[in-house]
């Protein structure tokens, strides 16, 4: 069954690199330009994974997470952080919004593929 | 990596309009504004041209961007207060991001020292918000600490993994918050599964009495036992992200040892209990963080939705397809003034269906056109925006002070002009603040403002788009503009010019008034380049000047590169255009207007002053026009190389719109010839260029002519 994941960042070409990675390994990627836009596309397509920049204009990630998180039925949709920084902290206050894991930018295709494979055991 | 080079296109792109959203915002921040949400914008700027630039190991440009981006993160926590200092340092460190991006773009590199300054100038800020002594404030330190970038990838395949397989054994006990964030242990499983060979067993010992009221309290405990060759790092990976969600221990066998030996219940007793304590604030959180941020989401998720800010969406189409709707547009303007014409001969009544008709056509194919010019029209803001550094940086290797202030930036021109106009324009502005402003001591004593300004401003006017560079400056200083040129032999010594005359000077190949060149604009390119370069794009430069009170440069460009609004006039029998961006005036002259001074040379006499007269069929190869012809019209028109001349044509029909269509494919450069349209007939015509007639015309060219004509004047 097909794999939807929706990618928001507020970047055009993190959205490319993105989809063009998770595209070509088969997933159907959705891509939303910011927190507020992401909501709404989440709402529609109830996507099976979210991978989220933070630093965004009119919702940041954080924000994202904590709204996703705030619906129980949600709890178990595996999201993302995009993101440059690699602080404990930034990790710790990603988690505590309830993220599931991270990349850092720049990222490898693969190992994005690896890891949103990892979380939905698909594909 | 197949299709990288897009995305890097894509990037630069985006980079360019990040970057104008920077310029933007630090005006606003100069102008006094302050608002949050400007630094936040300004930090989400330079946070994702960094995360971007990273992708291209851009190593430089992602450095940069990072220390810049650390001390907008001071700004905007608080830490350090946005003083005008700050402010200015922002507003380099931003210029000094886009000549980075710039060089990325071309593949060139920077200069090491202007980076090392503007590093420094950013790590001085730093340094600046700490306070000094001993004790540095807490969360400054853990922020630069923190944002020591490291890259780290991600490597799944890392070169750990050994020939020799390893045995691991995993005792993993996931807290409530570990589904609460969206993991399964099932899928963990999996995922360890592709490494080896798993063995798993579930405790179910910790499982409370069904009859116990909290049920959903996770109490598995898995023991996993693995047997990889990936190694200990790839084992680890695969619990990355429940790090602090899970009880997790991880230990190599030396041998092999029986699952059960090793949890024995007293063991796994001693190792829960100290962490029984740590999910429950945990688990407050997660049920606390929903309840008391949700209004606050809410609520400005509506604010930003109803805010009509949001970006339109857009469609990025490859520039041929559009090239191509160009041209099948231009054929459809064609073929309608066709019909039309057709319409017109056949002297259908008016009013009946089929003038109607025809009306309507026009009508829709001008909407057409003026809808498929739209589509290559851009904004000239970040053509302008870049002149603010230009200004910075000119006035700063000159010593001078100036401001840019930017009117009608949302103007819209067809993209290959403001691409075009890049150059003529930068050099323009560099010419305004070099030679136009005064020095700070010599505005004082003027008593004017120390800070000069340059207005750039861009407007729509009847078809055409008009943008004007001006300075408060001294103005041109005529007779040194005329001394020089008269020097330089571009003028006859003795020669009465009027002001405007020796305004347009300037213009002329191989003036240079600059004493001494300086710095910036006097790198040996005059203003006739940009002259030129204006007109290659179908446009006009003119100036004015007034003494103590700044010049003003105005640049007159067609709307689009694709039509041109020309004059229909016949020459020997011959249907041609002329553009009209190069006809100042259409005379009828009477018989006392043309004096004979030579057997092939005749001057128009006009206010007092007098212009060669070419006779455009002669240049052409035609036989000769007769003067006498009462049909006979003048056209005079400005050159760079003659300033005005007079061009003898034998009638004027009308001004039009022509679309216009290419010679050089097919018979290369014409000298006197720009290019060719069809006309509503049908018929071929060729567009004029008077610049070249002129210069090839015996009568301008000859020293003997042009002191003829000095000599009348």
């Amino acid at each position: 069954m097909a794999i939807t994941v929706l990618a928001i960042d507020d970047s055009r070409t993190m959205r490319s690199m993105v989809r063009r990675a998770l595209g070509a390994a088969g997933f159907i990627c959705e891509v939303a330009e910011d927190g507020v836009e992401g909501m709404r596309r989440f709402g529609e397509l109830r996507p099976d994974v979210v991978i989220t920049d933070i630093n965004m204009p009119n919702m940041d990630g954080f924000g994202v997470i904590e709204m996703i998180r705030q619906d129980a039925a949600n709890r178990a949709v595996p999201i993302l952080v995009l993101t440059t920084e690699t602080a404990p902290e930034f990790k710790d206050r990603a988690r505590n919004a309830g993220a599931t894991g991270w990349i850092v930018k720049p990222f490898e295709d693969q190992s994005l593929v690896q890891v949103v494979r990892r979380l939905t055991g698909g594909l | 990596m197949a299709g990288h080079d897009s995305f890097r296109d894509l990037f630069f792109e985006e980079a360019e309009d990040l970057l104008g959203t920077l310029v933007d915002d630090i005006a606003r921040l100069k102008s006094g504004e302050r608002d949050e949400e400007i630094v936040h914008s300004i930090f989400r700027a330079v946070h994702s041209i960094k995360g971007s630039a990273g992708a291209f190991a851009l190593k430089h440009l992602v450095s940069f961007a990072h220390r810049f981006e650390t001390v907008l993160d001071a700004v905007r926590s608080d830490r350090l207060p946005l003083t005008p200092h700050l402010l200015r340092i922002v507003e380099r460190s931003a210029d000094h991001l886009s000549v980075l991006v710039e060089a990325a773009r071309n593949e060139r590199s920077t200069d090491q020292a202007t980076t090392g300054a503007a590093l420094a100038a950013l790590d001085a800020c730093l340094d600046d918000g700490v306070p000094s002594g001993p004790e540095p404030s807490l969360p400054m330190a853990e922020r630069v600490l923190v944002f020591s970038f490291a890259p780290l990838a991600l490597d799944f395949d890392d070169g750990e993994a050994k020939p020799l397989p390893q045995t691991f054994t995993i005792r993993f006990r996931p807290h409530p918050a570990l589904y609460d964030n969206g993991h399964e242990p099932g899928l963990m499983i999996a995922s360890l599964a592709e490494l080896g060979t798993v063995q798993t067993e579930v405790d179910l010992s910790a499982l409370p009495d069904w009859s116990a009221p909290d049920i959903i309290e996770p109490a598995l405990v898995w023991h996993i036992r693995i047997e990889t060759t990936a190694g200990l790092a790839a084992v680890e990976q695969i619990f990355e992200f429940v790090d602090g969600l899970c009880d997790l221990s991880i230990s190599e066998d030396d041998s092999p040892v029986a699952l059960p030996d090793l949890f024995d219940s007293e063991d796994a007793a001693t190792e829960e209990a100290p962490s029984i304590p740590a999910p429950e604030p945990a688990a407050d959180q997660l049920v606390e963080t929903p309840q008391s941020s949700s209004p606050a989401i809410a609520a400005s998720a509506v604010a930003q939705a109803s805010d009509g800010s949001a970006p339109r969406p857009t469609l990025r189409v490859d520039l041929d397809r559009i090239e191509r709707l160009f041209n099948a547009v231009g054929e459809l303007i064609i073929n309608q003034s066709m019909i039309a014409q057709r319409v017109d001969d056949l002297q259908i009544q008016f009013d009946t269906d089929m003038t109607s008709h025809v009306e309507s056509y026009r009508l829709l194919a001008r909407d057409i056109q003026e809808a498929v010019m739209a589509i290559r029209a851009q904004p000239v803001k970040p053509l302008f925006q870049r002149m603010s550094r230009i200004v910075r940086e000119a006035a700063e290797g000159t010593g001078k002070q100036a401001q840019l202030i930017m009117l009608g930036e949302g103007t819209e021109i067809d993209k290959t002009v403001v691409e075009r106009l890049a150059d003529p324009l930068t050099h323009m502005v560099r010419n305004s603040v070099d030679h136009g402003l005064e020095s700070p001591e010599q505005r004082r004593a003027a008593g004017k403002d120390p800070v000069g300004t340059i207005w750039l401003s861009a407007a729509h006017r009847s078809g055409s788009v008009v943008i004007t560079i001006r300075d408060d400056g001294a103005g041109l200083d005529r007779e040194k503009v005329l001394r020089v040129a008269i020097s330089k032999g571009l003028v006859p010594a003795g020669a009465e010019l009027s002001e405007t005359e020796i305004d347009n000077l300037i213009f002329l190949p191989g003036f240079s008034t600059a004493s001494a060149t300086s710095l910036l604009s006097g790198r040996g390119v005059g203003l006739d380049v940009v002259r030129t370069a204006v007109q290659a794009l179908g446009g006009r430069v003119s100036i004015v000047s007034r003494p103590g009170k700044g010049t003003e440069f105005t640049i007159g460009l067609p709307l689009t590169l694709a039509v041109l609004d020309g004059m229909l006039i016949s020459v020997g029998g011959t249907s041609m255009i002329v553009p009209i961006a190069s006809v100042l005036e259409t005379i009828r002259p009477l018989p006392g207007d043309v004096q004979q001074i030579g057997p092939d040379e005749r001057l128009l006499s006009i206010r007092g002053r007098y212009v060669p007269i070419i006779d455009l069929a002669e240049a052409l190869g035609f036989p000769r026009a007769e003067t006498n012809d009462p049909a006979m019209l003048l056209l005079l028109v400005e050159t760079e190389s003659r300033g005005t001349c007079a061009l003898l044509v034998n009638r004027v029909h009308d001004q039009r719109q022509v679309v216009i269509k290419g010679l050089e494919g097919n018979y290369g450069q014409v000298a006197g010839v720009s290019a060719a349209t069809v006309l509503g007939d049908g018929q071929i015509a060729l567009i004029l260029d008077p610049e070249g007639i002129i210069t090839r015309s015996p009568l301008a060219n000859s020293q003997a002519g042009a002191q003829r004509v000095a000599a009348l004047t």
